[in-house]
This record gives C-alpha cells, sequence and structure tokens, in this order.
C-alpha cells in the first residue's frame, strides 16, 4: 500500500529545485510540495520525459505545470530580454516576431493536452491562482473550437507562454503554414488523462502530432498524467520519440500516498432479479443512500438506465433532494446547468453515464454508487476515484449489481481493487484511417517527401510498427483514392512537385481538411422535440407542427428500435414517439406512468477479459462462494446440481427443449460485442448441419440459441459435433460470408470513411446528416468490397472490428482456450444459470433472423389485417 | 413456349412478384427492374451512371466501380428476361458530362446489350440533354396502352416514374430494416433507383403523398431473395 509519509527529500534538495517564491507560495497555502511534483521537478531539471501515474486528488495538475512555471520564472531572472518585462502579465504585443526562422526568445513555452475542452478551460483558471499570487510572467491561454477567431489568429502570431488545448486543435495547428514558427519554441508538452485518451483514435491522432513536434521542436520534452494503468512502461513509450524497432520509454513516477478506497456491494435486503439492468429492486435502498450523504454520483453504463433510475427517484423524491440527471445525449446548456449547480455544492445527487468518468473536479463528493456492471477494475477505480479528491482521504463507493451475474461480477471487482489490480487495454495500434487523415493535415501545411514523412511517422509510438507499403497505400489513398482502376489521376487531391514533395492540389482541399479534423465519429443523431400528441400517431409528418422544444440528441438506432405510439424516457419525462421528420425526433408528454423503454441498448463497454476471468475462477472455486449473498449461493448450488458450474478453462454448453423450440446455451464470459459475433457465426454454421436455428440472444455472460432441430438428439447420435461447431475456422470462412452483410462491419466502415477524409462530414461550415448526404456509405462499402477487397480503407475497417464492435480478437482467443475443454449437459429443462439469458429473448433483438424472414412476418400481418 | 405456361414460369421465381398498374399486369424483379410481359418491355429507372467519378471531380474520391456494378446489375436482368425493348427511366447519368467519363470497356458493355433491342433513354433532371452517340432513342415521355412512363412522377393514373428514389424502413422485433422498394396504389407507381451509388427517400415522405393521394399506397420492399408487399403505413 502507498504510504502517506512526508517526503523523504531533504529541504536542500527541495529549495534547489524549488525556487524560493514557490516555496514561500506553498507555506503561504499551508501546503508542502509532494514528492511526486519534486520528482516532475528534478527528471524536468534532468531533460527528461516522464510519465507521471497519480490517482485523482493527488494534486496532478500543478505537478504537470510546476516544471514549466519554475522555468519560466527563471528565464525572467536570468535573461532580462526587453521581451520579458518586470510585471504580472507580459503584454502580448511585446513578444515580436518577424517571421519564419527568426530568433526569438520568448514563444509558446508548454502545451497543454486534455481530451475534455471544459478541462482545459478549467484548468486554465486553476493556473490563474498561483501566477498571480506567485507574479509570475506567464501568460496563459486555452484555444478550443469556441475561441473566437480573432484570438486564434492572434495566438498563432503571438503566442501566450501556455497553451491549453485539444488533440483535434493541435492537428490543426500543426497543419498550418506557420506551425514551425509556432511551435518552435516548445520546451515542453504536459498530456493530461493520458490513459483516457490513448484507447482511442484521438490517441493516434495525438501520438501523430507528437511526432510532428519532436522534428518541429526537438528541444521538448513531455510529461504525461495518467491515472494507474496496467502496463505503465507501454504508456511511457506515448512520450518520446521511438527509435528504429527499439522501445524507448519516458520516466515513470509513481505518486504515493493515496488512502485505499472503502467499496462494499449493496446488501440488498430485497430479492434479487434473475435479469435486467435497471436494479429497481435496490431503489428505496439507493435513495437512503443519498439521503445519508452529502453528495453522491450515481453512475449507471447506459443512458437508458440513467433516464429511468432517475424518474424513479423523483418518484418517491419525498425529502425533496436535490437529484439531477447527466448524460451525453443532453442539451449541452442542460448539462452545464447541472455541472454548476454540482460545483457550488446545491446537488445531493446526480445520475449520469460515462459523460461524468472525466472531467472537472468537484471535492465535495463523498459517495460513488455504481449501477450494474463495473465492466472493468480500472473503469470502476477511476470512478470511484470521483468521489473525494482530497488524496489522504478514502473515496468511499457502493457497488448495486442489478441481476445475480452481476453479483459475481461486482465480487470480482471489489477483489481486483483490493489488490489494486489493472485492466486497462494495451497500447492500440494505430489505424491507417486516422494516418490518412494526418497525411492530409501535413500536406496542408509544408509540403512533404514520403520518405521524410514515414520515418517521422515511425516515431509515434502507436505506428512505430507501420510498414512503408502502408505508408504507401495511404499516401496514394489521400492522393487519388488508392483504387486499382486508376481513374481519378486529374482529380488528386494531392500532388507531388518536381522535387518529389506532396502539396495540396487546391485550397478547396485545404478548407475542406479544417472542416473535418478529428476522429470523434458520432453515431447518427436525432434532434428529440416536444410537441402536442394529435392522438392517432398514423405517423405522418404532414400534420404535425414543426417547431417544438428541444430536449436532446438521441442515437437513430434507438428510434430505428421503436414504432410509432411506443413510449419512451428521455429528459426524465417519460415521452410518446410521435414522428419522424428529417432530424427530428417529435415526441409528446405521454401521460403513462411506465415508459415501454424498449431494448436495453447495451454500454459502450464490454466486460473486460480480466474480469470474466475472476468471475470463471470465483464459480469455480465453490470455497468463495460463502463471500457471496446467499440468495446467489443458492443459485450457483442449484446450478451445481441440476447441471454443471463451468471450470475456469472449459466452456459449458447445455441443451434443452422448452415449448416446441430446442436451445442451446453456452458460457463463454467474453463479453456482449464477442457473443454476438459468435451467435452470427454459430447459426450460420447451425443451418449447414441442418440443426435450423431460428434466432439467438447474447449477454456478457452467456449466447443462447434456439431453434427446430433437437439438439440434445443430434449431439447424442453424432450428428451434431460441438469441437467441429466451435472449431476457431469458423473465423475464416463464414466470417468473410457474414462480413460482406453484417450491419456493424457496415458501421465500421462508415466511420473509417469518415475519418480518413474520404467522405466529409461537414461541408462548408455546416453539418450535414447522413440523411442529407447524397450516397450512402453502405452501398459505397458493398461496391468496394465486390471490386477492390483489399482497399486501404477496407483494411482500416477490418481492423477496427477485430478490437471494436465485432471483437474478433477476443472470440478468436476464447475459442482457442475451449478448444477440447467442452463439456456437454443434456437437460430435460433449462437450468438456474441459463435463465438470466433466457430471459434476455423478446426483451434484445434477435440478430439470427435474416431479414427476408422478418420482411415476410410484416407481410404477413397485414394478410392478417385484411383477413381479419 | 405459349404465354400462359411462361407466366407460370414466373410465379414460381421468387425474385419477381406480380404488381399490376392501371390494369396492366407487371412483375417487379427484385433487380429494381419492372418487366411488362405482355410487350416484352424492360423498366429500369435512375441509373446515375459515373455518380463516383462525379463526386470525385468534386473532392470526394469515391471508389470508381459504381459504373460497372450498375451495368453488370443491369446486363444480367436483362438477359434473365430478354426484352425486346429497354426504358432507362430518367437520371440514367449522374450529371450532364458523365456519359463523356464511360470508360471504354463501360461503353461496349452498354452496346452489347443494346443488341436486338430497342433502347429508350427518357431523359431526367440530371441527364436532360442526352447525345445521340449512345444508342437507342431519347424522348421525354413515352405512351404504351393505358401506360405512360415519364422521369417526375405527377401522379396521373397509369404513370410510371422514377426520380424520388422510394425506400421503404419497415420496424420488425427489435430492428428495422431498410431496403429500396417500388411504391405503387395500383394505378401509377414510382421505381427504385437501380444505380449502385443511389440513396433513397422515405415512402413516407410528404413527396410521395402528393402522387399517391388514394389510400392503399403499398411498398414493394427489395428484400435479399425475394420481394415483399408491405402497406407504406406501416413503413416510416
Amino acid at each position: 500500500m502507498p504510504s502517506s509519509d512526508p517526503l523523504p527529500v531533504t529541504p536542500l534538495e527541495t529549495a534547489a529545485l524549488l525556487p524560493d517564491r514557490f516555496l514561500r507560495w506553498f507555506a503561504s497555502r499551508g501546503w508542502s510540495p509532494r514528492e511526486h511534483q519534486l520528482a516532475l521537478l528534478a527528471k524536468a531539471r534532468d531533460d527528461r520525459s516522464a510519465l507521471l501515474i497519480a490517482p485523482t486528488g493527488a494534486g496532478k495538475t500543478l505537478a504537470g505545470f510546476l516544471p514549466t512555471l519554475v522555468e519560466l520564472s527563471e528565464q525572467q531572472l536570468s535573461s532580462p530580454s526587453p521581451a520579458r518585462g518586470e510585471g504580472a502579465h507580459l503584454a502580448s504585443s511585446e513578444i515580436i516576431s518577424t517571421g519564419r526562422g527568426v530568433k526569438r526568445s520568448g514563444g509558446l513555452h508548454t502545451l497543454y493536452i486534455s481530451p475534455l475542452k471544459a478541462l482545459a478551460v478549467d484548468i486554465a483558471r486553476n493556473l490563474e491562482t498561483p501566477i498571480a499570487e506567485m507574479g509570475l510572467p506567464v501568460k496563459v491561454e486555452t484555444r478550443t473550437g469556441d475561441t473566437p477567431v480573432s484570438r486564434r489568429q492572434r495566438q498563432r502570431r503571438y503566442p501566450p507562454d501556455i497553451l491549453l488545448t485539444t488533440p483535434e486543435q493541435l492537428a490543426l495547428l500543426l497543419s498550418s503554414d506557420d506551425a514551425p514558427f509556432l511551435f518552435g519554441s516548445l520546451k515542453r508538452i504536459v498530456l493530461d488523462e493520458l490513459h483516457a485518451l490513448v484507447t482511442s483514435k484521438r490517441g493516434d491522432l495525438l501520438s501523430l502530432g507528437l511526432a510532428r513536434l519532436w522534428r518541429l521542436a526537438p528541444e521538448m520534452r513531455g510529461i504525461g498524467l495518467s491515472a494507474t494503468v496496467a502496463e505503465p512502461e507501454s504508456l511511457a513509450r506515448f512520450l518520446v520519440p521511438q527509435r528504429e524497432a527499439k522501445e524507448v520509454s519516458a520516466d515513470i513516477v509513481v505518486a504515493g500516498g493515496a488512502a485505499a478506497p472503502i467499496v462494499e456491494m449493496l446488501d440488498t435486503k430485497e430479492r434479487l432479479p434473475w435479469a435486467g439492468h435497471s436494479a429497481r429492486h435496490a431503489l428505496v435502498e439507493m435513495y437512503d443512500l443519498i439521503k445519508a450523504n452529502k453528495t453522491t454520483l450515481i453512475f449507471v453504463n447506459t443512458r437508458s438506465q440513467a433516464e429511468m433510475l432517475f424518474q424513479e427517484f423523483w418518484r418517491m423524491n419525498d425529502d425533496g433532494l436535490a437529484i439531477a440527471l447527466h448524460h451525453g445525449s443532453l442539451d449541452v446548456a442542460q448539462r452545464r446547468k447541472v455541472e454548476d449547480a454540482m460545483s457550488s455544492g446545491k446537488l445531493r445527487g446526480v445520475v449520469c453515464t460515462s459523460s461524468l468518468d472525466l472531467g472537472v473536479d468537484w471535492g465535495d463528493v463523498d459517495l460513488v454508487i455504481n449501477v450494474g456492471a463495473p465492466k472493468g477494475s480500472s473503469r470502476l477505480m477511476q470512478r470511484i476515484g470521483r468521489a473525494n479528491h482530497r488524496i489522504d482521504e478514502a473515496s468511499r463507493a457502493v457497488l448495486v449489481p442489478a441481476n445475480r451475474f452481476e453479483v459475481l461480477e461486482c465480487a470480482v471487482a471489489i477483489d481486483a481493487i483490493a489488490d489494486n489490480a489493472q485492466d486497462t487495454p494495451p497500447l492500440r495500434t494505430g489505424a491507417l484511417d486516422v494516418l490518412a487523415q494526418h497525411v492530409l493535415g501535413c500536406a496542408c501545411g509544408e509540403p512533404f517527401l514520403s520518405d521524410e514523412l514515414y520515418a517521422e511517422v515511425l516515431t509515434a509510438a502507436t505506428y512505430s510498427g507501420l510498414t512503408r507499403t502502408d505508408f504507401d497505400d495511404v499516401v496514394d489513398f489521400v492522393a487519388t483514392g488508392g483504387y486499382a482502376l486508376k481513374t481519378y489521376e486529374r482529380f488528386a487531391r494531392i500532388r507531388q512537385d518536381k522535387s518529389g514533395r506532396w502539396r495540396v492540389a487546391n485550397p478547396r482541399v485545404r478548407q475542406s481538411y479544417r472542416l473535418n479534423v478529428g476522429t470523434i465519429v458520432e453515431d447518427t443523431m436525432l434532434k428529440v422535440k416536444l410537441v402536442r400528441s394529435r392522438g392517432g400517431g398514423s405517423g405522418l409528418t404532414g400534420a404535425l407542427g414543426r417547431g417544438g422544444r428541444m430536449l436532446g440528441e438521441i442515437e437513430e438506432a434507438f428510434i430505428e428500435g421503436l414504432v410509432i405510439g411506443d413510449t419512451f424516457v428521455f429528459g426524465g419525462e417519460v415521452v410518446r414517439y410521435e414522428a419522424l421528420a428529417e432530424d427530428n425526433v417529435y415526441v409528446s408528454r405521454a401521460n403513462d406512468r411506465d415508459a415501454k423503454v424498449p431494448s436495453y441498448m447495451g454500454g459502450k463497454f464490454p466486460l473486460s477479459t480480466y474480469l470474466a476471468e475472476r468471475v470463471r475462477k470465483l464459480l469455480d472455486d465453490q470455497r468463495q462462494w460463502k463471500a457471496l449473498p446467499e440468495q446467489v449461493r443458492d443459485w450457483l448450488s442449484l446450478q451445481k446440481d441440476f447441471s454443471r458450474v463451468p471450470a475456469v478453462r472449459e466452456l459449458l454448453v447445455e441443451t434443452f427443449p422448452r415449448g416446441s423450440k430446442h436451445y442451446l446455451v453456452c458460457y463463454p464470459f467474453e463479453g456482449r460485442l464477442a457473443h454476438q459475433t459468435l451467435g452470427m457465426l454459430l447459426t450460420r454454421r447451425m443451418e449447414r448441419m441442418r440443426v435450423r436455428p431460428l434466432g439467438f440472444v447474447a449477454n456478457e455472460y452467456a449466447l443462447a440459441v434456439w431453434g427446430l432441430g433437437d439438439m440434445s438428439f443430434m449431439i447424442r447420435h453424432g450428428k451434431l459435433d460441438l469441437n467441429a461447431l466451435f472449431d476457431p475456422d469458423m473465423l475464416g470462412d463464414d466470417l468473410e460470408a457474414w462480413l460482406a452483410e453484417s450491419a456493424l462491419m457496415k458501421r465500421t466502415f462508415r466511420t473509417c470513411a469518415v475519418i480518413s477524409g474520404l467522405i466529409a462530414r461537414r461541408f462548408t461550415g455546416e453539418e450535414k446528416s447522413r440523411r442529407q448526404v447524397l450516397f450512402s456509405t453502405d452501398l459505397i462499402y458493398d461496391v468496394l468490397r465486390k471490386h477492390q477487397a483489399d482497399h486501404v480503407l477496407l483494411r482500416a475497417a477490418r481492423a477496427d472490428a477485430a478490437t471494436g464492435l465485432l471483437d474478433l480478437k477476443r472470440l478468436g482467443d476464447m475459442l482457442s482456450r475451449i478448444q477440447g475443454r467442452i463439456t456437454h449437459r443434456e437437460l430435460d429443462h433449462v437450468s438456474p444459470l441459463a435463465v438470466p439469458v433466457m430471459l434476455e429473448i423478446g426483451r434484445e433483438s434477435v440478430y439470427g433472423e435474416a431479414a427476408d424472414e422478418l420482411l415476410a412476418e410484416a407481410a404477413d400481418e397485414l394478410v392478417k389485417e385484411a383477413t381479419g | 413456349m405459349t404465354a400462359a405456361a411462361q407466366v407460370s414460369g414466373y410465379d414460381q421465381d421468387m425474385r419477381v412478384s406480380r404488381v399490376a398498374i392501371a390494369d396492366v399486369a407487371f412483375f417487379a424483379d427484385l433487380s429494381g427492374a419492372l418487366f411488362w410481359q405482355e410487350q416484352r418491355l424492360l423498366v429500369v429507372s435512375d441509373l446515375h451512371l459515373e455518380k463516383g467519378s462525379s463526386f470525385a471531380a468534386r473532392g470526394v474520391l469515391l471508389p470508381p466501380y459504381d459504373t460497372v456494378a450498375t451495368l453488370s446489375r443491369l446486363a444480367a436482368v436483362i438477359a434473365r428476361h430478354d426484352p425486346s425493348v429497354v426504358i432507362a427511366l430518367g437520371d440514367s447519368f449522374h450529371d450532364r458530362d458523365a456519359h463523356e467519363r464511360l470508360s471504354e470497356p463501360d461503353r461496349e458493355a452498354l452496346t452489347a446489350m443494346q443488341v436486338r433491342r430497342d433502347w429508350i433513354w427518357i431523359s431526367g433532371n440530371h441527364d436532360p440533354a442526352l447525345p445521340s452517340d449512345l444508342g437507342g432513342v431519347v424522348a421525354s415521355e413515352v405512351a404504351i396502352g393505358p401506360i405512360v412512363f415519364r422521369h417526375e412522377p405527377t401522379g396521373a393514373s397509369g404513370e410510371i416514374a422514377g426520380h424520388l428514389h422510394p425506400k421503404a424502413r419497415v420496424p420488425t422485433r427489435g430492428r428495422s430494416i431498410e431496403r429500396r422498394c417500388f411504391a405503387s396504389d395500383g394505378e401509377r407507381a414510382v421505381m427504385p433507383a437501380f444505380g449502385a451509388y443511389t440513396g433513397g427517400l422515405s415512402i413516407r415522405d410528404p413527396a410521395f403523398a402528393k402522387i399517391f393521394r388514394a389510400p392503399g399506397l403499398m411498398a414493394h420492399v427489395l428484400g435479399d431473395n425475394k420481394l415483399h408487399a408491405i402497406a407504406a403505413s406501416r413503413c416510416y
């Protein structure tokens, strides 16, 4: 356990690292510098890059900026250049720049990158205090999408000492002509919440941006600020240029002193549900917790869960507790209102999704309630860290499992936290679509030579393994689309000049790049507008008044699952789906008490491999069961007597009849995404084996497939071989055949097409929705796949699918693990362990059914109506 | 082969489905073409050839394979029905210059389809002035018996038009399925777009309400292996 002892650094050493006025300032606040803050100063003095691993509340931000503040204050002392007069805030006009190549004192010293623009703004505010109180001549500015154009231009000409911004803004700055001028003076880059940044394509973009900066500013050193991660060494690689396949890492500084969090599982007096994700059974107990604490954050996994809980709390809120709702789909103004109320201490509880996983510090949260599955131990620890941002006090958290399987997951998550076991993903392999965006960005700035840019890209940690072929394919793609049929030479977006340098072909290309920079491709969102009900609900849009109050935005996919007249909860109200017109979903206020919140939209994150393995171990080790709630123990004992409890490495497969159908249930514990993919591939195979499958349903732990064929009989008589059914070779031809038509694959492709710049998100400033775009990426996918299957964008989409929506890698690992370890139980009815997944049937979409059958059903209904 | 025998042959063919328009029997083909067996006349609408290169000229480098994809589907449906007349119902080319960008092999494929049959290009808003070197004849509309073929629908009885690219989104259990479709109320029809890159307009869009004023509008939805007749009121 980390100690909270005072520094082992002697006062003398402290003095050497921290100038007098800093020591006095610390003392005036009643603080003394923390060990990790001094350690970062020492790294900076030694000209080293460093990764600081620290829990929230450790004074991480100040640690990241101290080296910069100290250097800037010393610069002022040692070289009283005319550009840096005495006085608190240096007038920016005094930094004189006459263009490129002119040696300047001053200029941009430190760049700070944060994943959230709100965080950048907040940090700027926090930095003002020490700068003003110590009278440092340091100018700090932010640059986000909201920064006015005039200020942006001024920033490029007369940069501040410290600029706080986001990865997208950095990419934009790098693509400008004056990037060498702007960044030439850069000494330090501070990357905040690095653990969160590196897990996505934004991390790839940032990694490429760093590679560019290392060339423009060879003196630049990095400081990464991160929560605890599984592989700090690989994260530390991100901060330094990689050299010729050798892995180079920044130094790692670990902040001690964090009190271990106190985490418990809610010991409910109610009956634990078999399935579902609502945690309705524990509403009163959660409400009592909110009542007993000053401020509680209630984290849930999905928007619909957040809506449901928020509504339920208000229904029972006899005490008039100030409870608010926060999720990413709510209108921005509404979210800001909640955040402001929160920071001024006006709220007793906030029901929120991952929209509050990161962000502004709120100090006074004294309890975190995590509803539902924790999904991963690192994720859970970060959420818990949102409570109590004072490092030496323990954060308190209560986990509320919504069903029996989630009890197991919560139990192992609590153990994992006690072991401080992390399960953050390994460093990404840089995506080719992001590289394409970067290459175009480079061409928008100074023209580049392929050889030089390739060498530069290899220094980026996530691209250090990039092959020259992939690089050249990407450049070819950016230039003319990368098609084997070379017909677009005359439409090239970038061209080589006589010296072989690539430059943009025309200013329009540059403009389009600027409008489309970034890697966040949202689901298509529809605006939810509240109108008066028209009763009938014919769905025709004509009669419906335009306008209506904007409630927020909702995923198109969610609305696709609804039929007009359905009710759902949005923005804390039960609303009725009235009509869809262009980008607008019209809803009316419904009088229903209960909404038909249709299907549970699976959370974005699947159960982590690490927690899954711990759950399997827990199941396998009966001695551990006694720590579980009695209801869960009984459930597992019943399973043991009736069928079998799966061993750690085996795959348990149960078959049984129910109604007129036959069921196969298996328990891979690999998360919903991998299970859905498995379900698709299994049903294809079973089709061929004449099992006549009808559909399947998956949850985080199990997969159930049903069909007309008697699977028990077929297995008993050797007509269905389970080892063959689960053979990893399903990832070959079956996968290929399925990918050809998979909607998930098409969605993945669309994301790559947007990021790579094949299609534009925005045309001349205005965002066009997919409905307005004149072609469909699905159709492009079909045509490209048929005519050039190895196209670089299809390769990028495949790579995404492997770890993203299809989770192929995890599925492949599982299939190899269970080879020869399949245990079959033939049962006469459903087993206790199978009940949860069986209960999902009907709530979940059935992916297995072919479009034709579903359409035929829709056509049949009409016949029934007609014939009465 | 007698006509009757051939009709029964079609009745067993999953890829076509009977649709009556102004009391004339047509077969809607799964590919999105419409076949008038009595006249041995095949209609396709909104091919939008060279849409890919049209976007490429504006900096959006869509894969340049849409024309070859569209033409090979067209060749397949022509081979299946062996019509003596083919009508391309307008917007056959995505822009005024698109025909000049046709590759030599694509042009040859087109010429091969025109051998031994009449070919009528109806002009559309995307291709108002087609040149004469494409083979076939150019017309603004064609009337045969009670049926009139034109690009933009007016709502007249017996009219078969294109232009709107109808598609239907059908809610089913847990998810919705979106496909191109024929829109027809029995008196008139709007054909789906045939081109590989052509998207669609929902059959519930007010544009369709203007043309099909009477109740009973049906979407003949192009499924994977067969067509499905679904009431437009059930789609969105």
